[in-house]
């Protein structure tokens, strides 16, 4: 059955029609005096064009809901699991040998190293240890996250199909390697609305690494809705004046004349409606009234000020310094405290291709002690249970040193055969390790989970069948997805 | 008449239901429907076209089409034989029997309550609903007749139907729709105002709205061709051309940049104005594609002809590090065959690239067979991160100068196409993999469409033969169905990318048939399908809608009302700066780079990046331009123009989303471009308004929408004004704080408190749903 047309329907043009010919924009201005969320559910219900909008497309879950929101705190670049997660004995014995051929199984390589002499088999220097009642092991590279080992679930069995940056990106934020459809946080947005009326519902927050500051870039079309409604792209939230773009009124502009002019626009526009009659114009006046509680909302959500100063302290000396990893965690958790959907950050700066011990722990600096904050802090207000939280890249790193090995450095190539991610909270079984890679870890041997039964994963977790959200675009249904894609049931507490 | 005949039998099509048809080509395209359909009455003859294929095609198809890999049970439906084959160990069943329900595998299928026979099966997530199941059966028992896909039946000229109301008529497009309209029991809505009709035509053929002088001189003209004079002073304006080039930029995937990873700068421009120059001397359009496919090929071209060409180097290229460059080369040489596809054919070839078709009659080695002729480009995969990558051409002012705008009087690089003089060898790749390379292929094109005359050079020249050819039933029907969607937001097929079994119906057909024979017949004359366009009696009508034909008709498919639609990304910005007189209006040139956010560029960089690392603003003239001209980068797009639903510039698009959101109000309301035109025009009202304040704001008012404020909307905006005034006033500071805003210079003669309350009563005009729709 089409839960779009059913929807439609729902909306009955009848009885939708003689609300709009008595004045919806009376509601509108109700709405503005008093904006409370039915009102504006009630609006927002006509904004329904061809899609389910703000109360999303499906209605209610396929199943019951283990997670109700999403932090996705993405390492953009490809961390190296084997200096972080995935420790490999072997490789420490058999440093500087060349990688056999019967591990690599003439699997290709990048152009970066496929053209180098010899594949020395690169060890971490960082010690690895186990923590927690789980022994799950993790390098010194990481002495917050690992204080947090029996709430994460390490996935080391992590692969992905593309070998480069860009399509890799791609796949892993829309399920497919070239550019063009819509984003995972788009997806949620189409398919189970939005909690909160004055939220942006798919929020975005950059952060550069200090560890590779010239690294990686990031392009717009990562949480681009592609193909869905253009209400479901994501937001991206910034420091600085405008923490939306354009969300401040102009300079000059009297706040309480801005509100009596938006009651003089939507009179204008019902007197026009009632004119031409086409109810378009009710969605736009609409559309006014909640950009103009974004105004208020959103700058009360980005404004850390008022947060003690035992928050900053538990997310490290950075969380203060607006526009970093850290502070950006801080902010994800108070999206998570006002309902937004998903929150999806990006930590720019992984891709060790040389001098990664140097560069790695700048970026783990950037990012340990902030992750494993908000995982602490969530689950002290209650709210990890209901929020997924994710931790990774678009792929790991080689084994085998890119460029010159030597005792103290080493750079890694791209590798996306197997890598690592965690997850806590929404329903994830806390304190394992999932899935395991050969003794020089390069294969996966256990478990593999590829990106597309992650995303079947995330999207169960909330509570969706990831092959019945879809999408009829250009003939074909599509889905995050695209065709395969398996849910992990290990994974799921 | 046969055309007619041919595929609608008669008048069936008149005689299905007008929900049935709103259900097929609504919104929700071909979707199973919900129970409100259940009860809707069956026609009386059920036609395959347009009442069974579109539900085997979506609901059968994936798995009995024509994928023979993902073929079950040996069953196919997508072809007449397959669909009337035996089927079975003994051969002794049919999937359908005409006439014979209880022999029909089919039927015994659909009706079934076991989940191991019913079809489709559950875990498919696909049904039938009640009214569909209805439906197949009725076609069966009334003898199955089985037809080609609309789409691939060559064009014939059809008969114009005969219409009661012929005083209506004004040319042949509108005996299409009133035909439609009385058999349906409708009245075409009357004609629009003179305001409105100048406001709309101008906004469609130039992308500007009207000037308040042009709309006084048009609606002071009597004379019974004043309205054919306006169109005929819109289609030879230079503006005609621009407004063309911002759908094609569109369609060509036009950008400023390379696309992946670290995106930088190219130059492609120069081709972006030849588009303008071709439309505004109206080349051929067949010529037009002619140029841009094989430019190169044609003998001794002209520079201007290679540099037509660029057309296929706009696509995304890739200079990141380390890639493998076969992985790239094949997916640039899919971006021009899907383009190809999508751009001309209106077929989703895409599908085909890592199979067969699930849905069309294109096999995987006819997608390779077009393929093949992209594939023989000297180019790599891998772009240097500086200079232009090959092939190229060089652009000496001598040569070009009526076509490019040289800076520095510097000749130009850019990409085009050129040929190998050995072409690649080309395989079907298996599952789309670079690198699994299957059967060998020669250049073709597929023979379900048009066969590929032998006569016909296996390159190139010979593929845009094959696409311009009048016997080509694509071609001509998906560019005409696009320039209908110009004017009416719609296409006559609501799906312009898809004409194949999974697309939407056309709502008129033999008018999209008309319209494209009709095209072929003026010798592909662009300017001529405008002009029959927007002189219709159905394009003159106004687009006011009463409840009951909102209720009957909400999308408006079957036109019984005038057009009406939000204005594009592109037509927002450049409607404030051309009523505000900051346009400025000069064709052509490298692209600009007028206000945005800072740090947008900086904040999302890596290493490299090179010119386009940080967003350099630019001065004075750039600020002005039309919005065709600002510089495209693709990673990090215009963020004003996304908001509203401009494309990316990623892959060929030819039909943008056209939605409501918060954003949208933010950047009217909140954007500096949009706050100085504002105060700019403000700055004219204060000085040319009159002098009440009534006055003024009528000028406004009437500068910005072609019409006068009526007393009620003039009490408003008078009550804006009033306020706004006593507020600044007091607060003088804040007045000119505004007054600040953008680079264009205040005039600080004028009175600050006064023009800053202008600014705020402009802006109110700017930010009315009617500004922003073309109604």
């Amino acid at each position: 059955m089409c839960e779009i047309e059913d929807l439609q329907y729902n909306m009955n043009r009848r009885h939708f029609f003689s609300k709009a010919s008595l004045g919806l924009g009376s509601v509108a201005l109700a709405s503005m005096l008093n904006p409370t969320k039915s009102a504006a559910k009630a609006l927002s219900s006509f904004s329904a064009t061809s899609e389910g909008l703000s109360n999303g497309v499906l209605r209610s879950p396929h199943h019951l809901p283990k997670a109700k929101r999403i932090i996705y705190l993405f390492q953009s670049g490809g961390p190296s699991q084997l200096d972080l997660f995935d420790y490999k004995p072997v490789l420490e014995k058999r440093r500087g040998e060349d990688l056999p051929a019967s591990v690599r199984m003439g699997q290709r390589l990048t152009g970066m190293t496929s053209g180098q002499a010899s594949f020395p088999l690169a060890s971490s220097i960082f010690k690895f240890d186990q923590f927690g009642d789980s022994g799950a092991w993790m390098s010194s590279l990481l002495p917050y996250t690992s204080q947090i080992a029996d709430d994460i679930c390490v996935v080391k069995s992590m692969y992905t199909e593309a070998i480069n940056h860009d399509p890799a990106i791609t796949f892993f934020q829309t399920g497919h390697q070239q550019a063009g459809r819509p984003s995972i946080g788009s997806w949620l947005s189409y398919g189970l609305g939005s909690d909160n009326e004055n939220l942006p519902n798919f929020s975005v927050l950059l952060s550069r690494g200090t560890g590779r500051p010239q690294g990686q870039p990031l392009y717009s079309r990562l949480w681009g809705n592609g193909f869905l409604h253009s209400l479901h792209q994501g937001v991206q939230f910034r420091s600085g004046k405008d923490p939306v773009l354009y969300l401040n009124n102009p300079s000059g502009i009297n706040p309480q004349n801005r509100r009596a002019m938006l009651n003089n626009l939507a009179e204008l526009n019902e007197m026009y409606l009632k004119e031409v009659g086409d109810p378009e114009i009710t969605t736009r006046i609409a559309q006014y009234e909640m950009a103009y509680r974004m105004q208020t909302s959103v700058p009360e959500a980005m404004d850390i000020s008022n947060e003690p100063d035992w928050v900053f302290k538990m997310y490290g000396p950075d969380s203060a310094v607006p526009g970093t990893y850290a502070a950006n965690c801080i902010l994800a958790r108070r999206l998570a405290e006002r309902d937004v959907k998903f929150i999806q950050l990006y930590h720019m700066g992984w891709d060790q291709h040389e001098n990664l011990p140097n560069q790695i722990s700048g970026q783990a600096r950037d990012t340990d002690q902030a992750s494993a904050a908000l995982i602490k802090d969530l689950k002290q207000r209650g709210l990890l249970e209901d929020t997924l939280v994710i931790w990774g890249g678009e792929f790991g790193r080689t084994n085998y040193s890119q460029g010159t090995l030597t005792e103290t450095n080493y750079g890694r190539d791209h590798h996306p055969r197997c890598f690592s991610i965690w997850m806590a909270g929404g329903g994830v079984k806390p304190g394992i390790s999932y899935g395991e890679t050969d003794d020089f870890g390069y294969n996966i041997v256990k478990d593999p989970v590829h990106v597309h039964d992650f995303q079947a994963t995330l999207l169960h977790l909330l509570g969706i069948d990831h092959e019945r959200l879809t999408f009829k675009h250009q003939g074909r249904r599509y889905r995050l997805t695209d065709v395969s894609g398996k849910v992990v049931n290990d994974l799921i507490a | 008449m046969q055309g007619k005949k041919s595929w609608l039998e008669g008048q069936i099509f008149m005689t299905i239901s007008l929900l049935l048809l709103a259900f097929l080509i609504g919104a929700c395209g071909n979707e199973s429907g919900s129970s409100k359909y259940d009860k809707k009455k069956l026609p009386d003859l059920v036609d395959f076209n347009f009442h069974i294929k579109p539900i085997l095609s979506d609901r059968c198809f994936a798995c009995h089409g024509p994928d023979a890999n993902a073929r079950e049970g040996d069953l196919r439906l997508d072809t007449e034989e397959g669909a009337f084959a035996a089927i079975g160990e003994n051969k002794d069943r049919f999937p359908i029997v005409p006439g014979d329900l209880k022999s029909s595998q089919v039927h015994y299928r659909i009706t079934s309550d076991d989940p191991e026979e019913k079809m489709p099966p559950p875990e498919s997530n696909l049904s039938l609903t009640d009214y569909e199941i209805k439906l197949i059966d009725k076609w069966i028992e009334q003898g199955a007749e089985w037809k080609k896909h609309w789409s691939f039946i060559p064009l014939k000229e059809p008969d114009l139907p005969v219409v009661e109301q012929e005083d209506w008529v004004r040319n042949p497009i509108d005996n299409f729709v009133l035909s439609r309209l009385e058999k349906e029991g409708l009245k075409p809505t009357g004609e629009a105002t003179k305001e409105t009709l100048i406001r709309r035509a101008s906004l469609d053929i130039t992308g500007l709205p009207p000037t308040l002088e042009e709309v006084d001189a048009f609606v002071e003209d009597t004379s019974p061709n004043a309205y054919e004079k306006l169109v005929d002073r819109l289609l030879d304006s230079p503006a005609y051309g621009e407004r063309m080039a911002m759908e094609w930029m569109d369609v060509a995937r036009y950008a400023d940049s390379h696309g992946y990873q670290d995106d930088v700068e190219r130059v492609m421009w120069p081709w972006r104005d030849w588009v303008i120059k071709a439309f505004n001397k109206n080349l051929p359009f067949d010529d037009f594609i002619e140029w841009q496919i094989a430019g190169d090929l044609l003998e001794n071209p002209t520079t201007e002809q290679i540099l037509a060409t660029a057309f296929n180097r706009n696509h995304m290229i890739t200079q990141e590090g380390g890639i493998i460059e076969e992985e790239y080369r094949v997916e640039y040489v899919a971006d021009r065959t899907n383009t190809t596809g999508k751009a001309f054919l209106g077929l989703t070839l895409e599908c085909a690239r890592c199979h067969e078709h699930k849905y069309d009659p294109i096999s995987q080695k006819d997608y390779y067979q077009l393929f093949a002729f992209y594939n023989n480009v000297p180019e790599r995969g891998l772009a240097p991160y500086q200079g232009v990558p090959d092939p190229k051409i060089t652009l000496t002012k001598e040569e070009v100068s009526d076509i490019v705008s040289f800076v520095d009087e510097q000749p130009i690089e850019l990409m085009v196409m050129s040929e190998m003089d050995e072409p690649r060898d080309c395989f079907v790749l298996v599952r789309g993999g670079y690198e699994n390379h299957g059967e060998k292929v020669e250049a073709s094109a597929p023979k379900a469409i048009l066969e590929f005359a032998d006569d016909l050079p296996k390159n190139r020249i010979g593929l845009v033969k094959w696409l311009t050819d009048e016997k080509n039933p694509l071609t001509t029907r998906v560019l005409v169905n696009r320039y209908w969607q110009l004017y009416f937001g719609t296409g006559i097929v609501s799906t312009p990318e898809d004409f194949g079994n999974q697309g939407a119906l056309p709502s008129h057909p033999e008018l999209l048939d008309w319209l494209a024979w009709e095209f072929i017949k003026s010798g592909w004359d662009l300017k001529a399908l405008h002009k029959l366009i927007v002189t219709s009696a159905t394009y003159r009508q106004s687009s006011q809608v009463d409840d009951e034909l909102y209720e009957y008709d909400p999308q408006n498919i079957l036109l019984a009302r005038g057009p009406r639609h939000r204005l594009s990304a592109e037509m927002l910005r450049d409607y404030a700066l051309s009523v505000s007189g900051l346009l400025v209006d000069r064709l052509g040139g490298p692209s600009v780079k007028p206000y945005q956010p800072e740090g947008l560029w900086a904040e999302k960089i890596g290493g490299g990046g090179g010119s386009l690392v940080r967003y350099k603003q630019s001065e004075g003239e750039g600020l002005y331009r039309k919005s065709l001209y600002t510089f495209w980068k693709r990673t990090v797009p215009p963020p004003s123009m996304m908001t509203f639903d401009a494309s990316e510039r990623n892959v060929c698009t030819v039909k943008r989303q056209s939605t409501s959101t918060p954003l949208q109000a933010l950047v009217l309301l909140n954007d500096p471009q949009y706050t100085e035109a504002s105060r700019v025009l403000a700055e004219r009202v204060v000085k040319e308004g009159g002098n009440s304040i009534e006055d003024k704001i009528q000028y406004a008012f009437r500068t910005t929408t072609a019409r006068y404020a009526n007393e009620d909307e003039l009490a408003i905006l008078k009550e804006v004004f009033d306020r706004e005034y006593q507020g600044f006033n007091e607060d003088k500071e804040s007045a000119e704080q505004l007054l600040l805003i953008g680079e264009h210079i205040f005039d600080n003669k004028l009175d600050p408190a006064e023009t800053a309350a202008y600014t705020v009563v402009v802006n109110t005009i700017f930010n009315l749903s009617e500004t922003i729709t073309k109604g």
